[in-house]
């Protein structure tokens, strides 16, 4: 398979923008990616975009010119962002363009997401009693994991911790004070065993990335990054989702698990050749089971792993080294990109203080959303 | 209007779920939940389902679950929940409940409301019972009930 490469990225701050539509913060990313790849939007041929709560992407088009480029709407949850690079991925492999966009951008309202469970396959009394929440199920499938491998609260704050560390260094960031281990330990319960800090936020932002066969890459610059492999996978019968009013006695694996098994096997390499990770940290139960399901520790290893600082920036397995969607909030369109562009960065060498040290040449992000989909993208640095 | 009990309900009451139920309608009992079984590989589902995600056949029959399991996770729902939960309470009103999977004996876990929202009171393993529950007040003052599961010996 043809290789692609990212060859501009770009960004509109995450967090809160009054007066700024979710669209307008999507038409910002994708301005900053072309100008970032040294092109035009009328270069590009094709484009993959988003959003949850912001409106249709294609309308974006208004924004940056009506080309008359075919522009295709991407809804799939917090994996909208990754299905649009994938997407984007498999039309330059096909040929039909030679440039492709994958954006995404939201712009949600305080508070939990609300979803209505018609929209999700579900009759009207499961949201009228109360189960139709996210958060309930990151806390049932974190408090059954921690039971399942001998994990404790001690990794619940310290993955929090950690995110908030790596968000103080990232002038993008939303969240960008430090907090002691104590006041993360000892906020608010909100679905124990998660609290307060242990959560992300809905949020709102964009994210842009401008793509290219990678063989045509050094013609608009010197900095590209090769996507080794873009993944995305659906449930199986027996795997544990959100938004189940039961689970059957079956146990399947999670679409992170087998998502992340076909990107190792595309890209050709194995999780420890991996230098630099972005992992869906909805919460802080959500990371430490993703770094197991994704293959980069057995389960249960995970809380001597935080507590050792081999997740942290100077350790074996950065993970979430802008910090993650603890420290960014989550706007759902457009999280999988960042995911994405602070791999590029980072393996760009551009990350400033929060730079990981020796030179990372393979990168790896993961997404997880509703109703049970993950993408997975491995990225190589070009440079030398 | 009739409750005699928290385990009985009078056949008029709003019940969300209800046909997810088995009643004693002239008690007013429940007597387990219904789930669904495929008639071609005997997969076993709760709740509704249009076909077996199994072996993909669409021939399903309703099952008794049970009254009883054992708890297989849980959280406590520790802020008010915005629409579409319809319990009619405020954030004044609002009373934090337990939420967790329970385990039934043909090894379907059951999503439900628990009685206890005491984060003590609650270990993985421990055995639970079928209730109903009010969990609320309609808007034209009728209350509204659920099921639930309560701890093996709490009332």
């Amino acid at each position: 398979m043809e290789d692609i490469a990212i060859i501009g990225v770009g960004m509109h701050r995450f967090g809160r923008t009054e007066g700024m539509s979710g669209r307008a913060q999507g038409a910002f990313a994708v301005k900053q990616a072309l100008e970032d790849a040294g092109i035009g939007w009328h270069q590009v041929g094709v484009a993959f975009g988003g959003s949850q709560d912001a409106g249709n992407a294609d309308a974006l088009s208004n924004h940056l010119g009506l080309t008359g480029i075919p522009f295709i709407n991407v809804a799939n949850g917090c994996a909208t962002g990754g299905s649009a690079l994938s997407c984007a991925v498999a039309a330059l492999q096909s040929g039909s363009a030679d440039i492709g966009v994958a954006v995404g951008f939201d712009k949600h309202p305080r508070g939990a997401f609300n979803p209505s469970p018609s929209d999700w396959g579900l009759e009207d009394w499961y949201g009228d009693v109360g189960l139709m929440l996210t958060t309930q199920f990151f806390a049932l499938k974190t408090q059954r994991y921690m039971h399942e491998h001998g994990i404790t609260e001690d990794a619940l704050v310290r993955v929090a911790q950690r995110a908030l560390r790596n968000g103080a260094l990232n002038p993008q960031a939303w969240r960008r004070n430090e907090l002691s281990y104590e006041e993360i330990a000892n906020s608010m319960a909100v679905n124990l065993p998660l609290r307060k800090y242990m959560f992300c936020n809905p949020a709102e932002g964009g994210a842009a990335l401008v793509l290219c066969r990678a063989r045509d890459a050094h013609k608009y610059t010197d900095r590209a990054v090769i996507v080794r492999a873009a993944a995305v996978r659906t449930r199986q019968h027996g795997s544990f989702e959100v938004f189940s009013p039961g689970l059957v006695s079956d146990v399947a694996d999670s679409p992170s698990v087998t998502a992340s098994c076909a990107a190792f096997e595309m890209a050709g390499v194995a999780p420890s050749d991996i230098d630099v990770l972005q992992l869906q940290d909805t919460d802080s139960g959500s990371e430490i089971i993703h770094l197991a399901e994704n293959g980069f520790c057995e389960h249960g290893e995970q809380e001597r792993l935080l507590r050792e600082g081999e997740t942290d920036l100077g350790g074996r397995l950065p993970v979430n080294t802008d910090g993650g969607c603890l420290a960014n909030g989550e706007p759902v369109g457009a999280s999988g990109l960042r995911q994405v562009i602070e791999i590029c960065v980072q393996l760009r060498g551009e990350a400033g203080a929060r730079q990981v040290p020796g030179n990372p040449r393979l990168g790896y992000t993961h997404v997880y959303g509703a109703p049970g989909v993950s993408a997975v993208t491995i990225l190589e640095s070009s440079r030398g | 209007m009739i409750i005699s009990s928290e385990y009985q309900i009078d056949k008029t009451a709003a019940l969300l779920g209800r046909h997810l139920l088995l009643l004693d309608e002239r008690e007013g009992k429940i007597l387990g939940l219904v789930g669904l079984r495929c008639t071609d590989c005997g997969e076993r589902y709760f709740a509704a389902s249009s076909n077996c995600t199994k072996c993909c056949s669409d021939r399903l029959e309703p099952v008794n679950l049970g009254t009883q399991g054992v708890l297989w996770s849980w959280t406590i729902q520790s802020f008010l929940p915005k629409a579409p939960y319809a319990s009619g309470e405020d954030p004044e009103s609002f009373r934090p409940y337990g939420v967790g999977y329970v385990e039934m004996p043909c090894g379907v876990k059951v999503e439900s409301r628990l009685t206890c929202a005491e984060p003590g009171d609650l270990v993985i393993g421990m055995a639970m019972k079928l209730r109903l529950v009010r969990f609320g007040t309609r808007d034209d003052g009728q209350p509204l009930y659920t099921y639930a599961f309560a701890p093996e010996g709490a009332d």
